[in-house]
């Protein structure tokens, strides 16, 4: 070390204001680098020669590039070692496992942001699985099983359903392929639905789906009429209050792209969830099937 | 000439720095698998499409297109490895004061705009610097930053209603999916620059990231007994 730099040194020390060492020192021309002015930690060797340095470094290398090096290899063999049935199993375990999380942190009292009417968007028809064959919407009719009091379906008409209080609400459809709308729904609150309708209960009690829901089964099927599309719901987002059995879109009756006379609307989860044309809705203690979780998708899909 | 082994990086550090490359390679792939379904972005002026995220042909060679199921199950596994790691990351940064090498100081920016020129060949001298230097304190700060960010955004994306007022304060929904696909752009970004920078810096400089060592000169060292101006530094 040169001497006049440590004349620097001790001349900085002097200064009153440490701040303004600190910055100074760090401006300045004649300090040694920021590391020691700082304070950061160094942990450097004694002085070696470097012969003695580079045969270091080369075993430490020779150790460390194979960690390194044999890590790396298990981790990409063991990724493609696995089967795609493993690989499935796993991703799917991932599913459930995510889908517990969310519901540990579900709370039905959290609402989807609503929307002026004046930013309603084009409407926009993405699927038509389960509604390929004629459909007469004036034969339609609603099975319902599942339900406290009898064994065998009730027959529920529209008119039926009509008569039960009337909701509406403008809220975001989101896709799972990424794109949203924002779409005005009317129709009649499922949780007011189950009401009516009750569905029976785990333990045989009598149901009480507003004060006691996690009595209820767990589960609510739905199916198209020709049991093509079916999707399978969770029952405390079938009851959220913002989950609808809607018959109007946009101030109009449902078109029957948009799943006339009677769709699914929720912004709890995404569209492939938000079944068209609904024929039956079944109240159930098993996990239901679904039409996209078939094909890898999410089976609880929640938001 | 004398030498001295400098252990630069931590164990904790090389690992969590390795096993992050793997994740994020991951969360970004996936993450395209997904995007392909609904490809909404691209660089606009004036109305006039620059460049759209992503030409056809760029789909087609890594065989991206009908993936989106597939993408979503790897996107919400890797997204916790993804995440543990950076926090298990950021806590040892802070608990082992390594922080403090890594973290911008004052005069940083003016610095690391010296460092940029120097690296461009521009200017030649460079700023004194520690064991990062200012281009690289504000870099290393900002990548985990993002880190952060993309967490973020990508739970607002993924409980928008459950997180309404997450998704509501970064601006909605779509505002969300826009902040994070362009913080994906930003990491491509970083890592191109990263793996540009370790090339010019040379082979000392990689090893360190894998032994933990470098090998640097005697004469070039800091001097060890300046502690009047270590007592300066401490506050």
């Amino acid at each position: 070390m040169k001497p006049e730099r440590d004349e620097v040194l001790v001349e900085k020390v002097r200064e009153p204001e440490k701040i303004k060492l600190k910055k100074e020192a760090l401006e300045g021309e004649n300090q040694a680098n920021t590391a020691k002015i700082l304070n950061e930690k160094t942990h450097l060797s004694e002085p070696i020669s470097s012969e003695i340095a580079r045969k270091q470094m080369s075993q430490r290398s020779r150790r460390n590039f194979l960690i390194g090096g044999v890590t790396a290899l298990t981790g990409v063999l063991g990724w493609r070692w696995m089967g795609d049935e493993t690989k499935q199993a796993l991703l799917r375990r991932t599913f459930a496992f995510n889908e517990k999380i969310s519901q540990i942190f579900y709370r039905p009292s959290r609402l989807s942001p609503e929307f002026p009417l004046t930013s309603v968007s084009p409407r926009r028809v993405n699927g038509f699985a389960g509604m390929s064959e004629e459909f007469d919407p004036a034969n339609w009719s609603l099975s319902v099983g599942g339900l406290a009091n009898r064994t065998d379906d009730l027959i529920v008409s529209l008119d039926d359903i009509k008569a039960l209080p009337k909701t509406e609400m403008t809220t975001e459809l989101k896709c799972v392929e990424g794109w949203s709308i924002i779409v005005n729904w009317a129709g009649v609150r499922f949780s007011d639905f189950a009401a009516a309708y009750s569905p029976k209960t785990l333990d045989g009690s009598l149901p009480d789906v507003f004060s006691r829901p996690e009595q209820l089964v767990p589960y609510v099927s739905m199916t198209t009429p020709n049991e093509e599309y079916y999707v399978g719901w969770d029952m405390p987002s079938m009851l959220h209050p913002q989950t609808l059995l809607a018959y109007e879109m946009n101030g109009e009756p449902l078109l029957p792209e948009h799943g006339a006379p009677l769709r699914l609307a929720s912004p709890t989860k995404y569209g492939i969830k938000l079944i068209k044309r609904i024929g039956r809705i079944e109240f159930t203690s098993e996990r239901p099937k679904d039409y996209w979780a078939e094909q890898g998708y999410d089976w609880y899909s929640g938001h | 000439m004398q030498k001295h082994l400098n252990k630069k990086h931590s164990l904790a550090v090389r690992w969590l720095h390795w096993i992050n490359f793997p994740l994020l390679t991951m969360m970004i792939w996936s993450g395209l698998l997904i995007y392909w379904a609904n490809q909404a972005y691209g660089i606009r002026i004036f109305g006039i499409e620059l460049f759209k995220f992503f030409p056809q042909w760029f789909y087609d060679a890594l065989s991206i297109p009908f993936r989106l199921a597939e993408g979503i199950q790897l996107h919400f596994f890797f997204m916790w490895l993804f995440a543990v790691n950076g926090v298990i990351y950021v806590i040892y940064v802070a608990i082992s004061g390594e922080w403090r090498a890594m973290l911008p100081v004052p005069g940083s920016f003016k610095r690391a705009l010296l460092v940029t020129f120097h690296d461009m060949r521009i200017v030649k001298k460079l700023p004194p610097q520690g064991k990062y230097n200012d281009a690289q304190r504000i870099a290393y700060t900002s990548v985990i930053l993002m880190g952060a960010c993309s967490l973020v955004t990508g739970l607002a994306i993924y409980k928008p209603l459950q997180l309404a007022w997450l998704t509501t304060l970064l601006g909605g929904y779509e505002w969300a999916r826009w902040l994070h696909f362009w913080l994906t752009i930003l990491f491509v970004l970083f890592f191109l620059v990263h793996i540009i920078q370790v090339i010019m810096a040379g082979w000392n400089n990689f090893r360190s990231i894998i032994t933990g060592y470098e090998i640097i000169d005697a004469a070039e060292t800091v001097p060890m007994k300046s502690t009047a101006l270590d007592e300066g530094a401490k506050i």
